[in-house]
């Protein structure tokens, strides 16, 4: 019986350890892939070339393979989306989580996670055919399809992830705190200004670094809406093409193995990079500013 | 000074929703002494204690009828500041629960929403509330550091630091003692001693002994009613009813 018990324990362990072995396994091959078919680029230019070459004509001839306008697109465009999701993804989670009525909430809550659920080729066709139009017009400018219009579809993509990570985070402040801070004649403005945020902080931090992170690596809305001209913008309504959209549009075009086809890939391994680096980043706050509260005896 | 009437409920009743929790409650709270209110799990004492300084409010389907007087004031009033009210009652809970932040920041906070914005003058009264709780000699040197590395005997006085700084009226503390040792247990009661002088204190307590080594009067509580009150030496030693009597000597309860 022991014996049986304890081979059945074993087999359990196998299994499971080479089912987490194969997925990371997987994961660890489509990275070297990503490295095997970027890296060759580097024999036609150099690292400094590539990064900060301001022309992006791959099929010109001679090809220039700079991909500063693409990096630039990509920052600023996640930049300006932060600077609407942000705000409106915390301050959402702070209403749903403290000021909220149960009923208010049982009925906002939903929905901001459906809006997670919207596939973003939804959200990319409402930038083309309802936004674009709208901006062309209002502002009068060339065309809708801009940094500014796939900063705000993009924005509209993160703030569920924001809106909801944030939320738990300030919803599992503790009680006894929210409490302390009350029978101290502090308003509930001051207690959730003053305790809740800064006991939540590390948790919102960690959930804006992963919207943005959805943000910078998200394809089909920047194809769509972002415009799609490789130059660097000068300004909020310039027509941008971010990393993932050029890499999208572009590889069913590009020889196989050729210059070209390098050089996506290795647009790929910059992107995974930034990817990387938040959810790095995410990771350390996460771990370094462990939400404490609780007081421990 | 002593006999001077400083908090009294005429007739309070607690519901959570439909649930009654408190029947009937009148109790008076003498200035300057000690209350405390016995009895077991569930009879309603730290119901009773919450209603005192309204943090029943947060409970959404709660419900309070009945008088709670401060100073002939009642405090259920719609014209009272809920606000106001809290910083004349003062609370420290059962479980040690400072701020996660500095210990100079765990009572700066209070003074800092009382509308206190001079610093030399939130640096006295940090300094004069750690003396009242007697932590001075123990974090005069780690003002700057996190409270939450304190042991939990001194961040209950931190906390009771925390409550006397805006300078309350009332302290009310529910089960103080009951996550600390005997060593920080017996500081936390000399500290009581020390602050009926100038505070009106109302403390649940499960401990029968600390009851009767830290309070005047005693009030013992069972399924949501207030069975007997009296001085503190009567209810131990000649309690009228025989419920109490079971009660303080372990029969029940």
């Amino acid at each position: 019986m022991i014996i049986n018990r304890r081979t059945v324990e074993k087999l359990v362990r196998k299994f499971f350890f080479c089912t987490a072995a194969a997925s990371v396994a997987i994961l660890f091959m489509i990275m070297v892939f990503l490295f095997m078919e970027g890296l060759p680029i580097l024999g036609k230019v150099s690292i400094k070339e590539f990064i900060f070459g301001q022309y992006w004509y791959p099929t010109s001839d001679p090809p220039d393979f700079g991909i500063f306008p693409l990096i630039l697109a990509s920052v600023s465009v996640m930049a300006v989306s932060s600077l609407i999701s942000v705000p409106l993804g915390v301050m959402t989670a702070v209403y749903l989580a403290e000021l909220a009525s149960r009923k208010v909430g049982e009925i906002v809550k939903p929905m901001v996670e459906l809006l997670a659920a919207l596939p973003s080729v939804v959200i990319g066709f409402f930038g083309m055919v309802v936004v674009a139009p709208f901006l062309q017009e209002t502002f009068n400018l060339a065309t809708g399809l801009n940094l500014f219009n796939a900063a705000l579809m993009l924005a509209f993509m993160s703030v569920p992830t924001i809106c909801s990570l944030s939320e738990d985070a300030i919803y599992s402040v503790p009680t006894a705190l929210k409490e302390a801070s009350l029978a101290l004649g502090a308003t509930h403005w001051e207690t959730i200004w003053r305790v809740v945020i800064p006991a939540s902080l590390s948790g919102i931090s960690t959930a804006v670094i992963l919207g943005m992170s959805r943000a910078i690596g998200e394809t089909m809305v920047v194809l769509m809406v972002a415009g799609g001209a490789a130059m660097i913008p000068a300004s909020l309504f310039d027509p941008v093409r971010p990393m993932p959209a050029s890499i999208a549009a572009e590889m069913a075009e590009a020889p196989f193995r050729g210059d070209h086809y390098y050089a996506l890939f290795a647009t790929g391994i910059v992107l995974f990079l930034f990817t990387l680096m938040f959810n790095i980043i995410a990771d350390h706050i996460a771990y370094r500013y462990k939400q404490v509260g609780d007081s421990t005896l | 000074m002593a006999q001077e009437l400083k908090m009294l409920s005429k007739h309070l009743n607690f519901y959570y929703g439909e649930a009654q929790a408190l029947h009937d409650v009148s109790l008076d709270f003498n200035a300057c002494e000690v209350t405390a209110l016995i009895g077991p799990s569930g009879c309603g004492k730290s119901t009773y204690l919450r209603c005192l300084n309204r943090m029943n409010d947060l409970i959404p389907i709660s419900r309070v009828d009945g008088k709670i007087l401060l100073d002939e004031e009642d405090i259920y009033d719609p014209s009272v500041d809920v606000v106001m009210l809290r910083r004349r009652v003062g609370m420290v809970f059962q479980k040690p629960n400072p701020f996660p932040k500095t210990i100079f920041e765990n009572i700066a906070y209070g003074l800092r929403v009382n509308g206190l914005r001079d610093h030399t003058s939130i640096t006295k009264r940090v300094e004069e509330s750690l003396k009242k709780a007697a932590l001075w000699e123990e974090v005069k040197d780690r003002l700057h550091e996190s409270a939450l590395g304190l042991s939990g005997g001194q961040q209950q006085r931190l906390c009771i630091a925390r409550a006397l700084a805006v300078e309350p009226e009332v302290l009310l503390m529910d089960e103080p003692c009951s996550a600390l040792d005997p060593i920080a247990t017996q500081k936390i009661e000399e500290l009581i001693h020390e602050l009926k002088k100038s505070y009106t204190i109302i403390i649940v307590t499960h401990s029968m002994q600390q009851a009767a080594r830290v309070s005047d009067k005693t009030a013992f509580f069972y399924m949501g009613k207030l069975i007997e009150v009296g001085e503190t030496d009567t209810v131990f030693t000649r309690p009228k009813l025989r419920q109490t009597e079971d009660y303080i000597t372990g029969r029940f309860g």
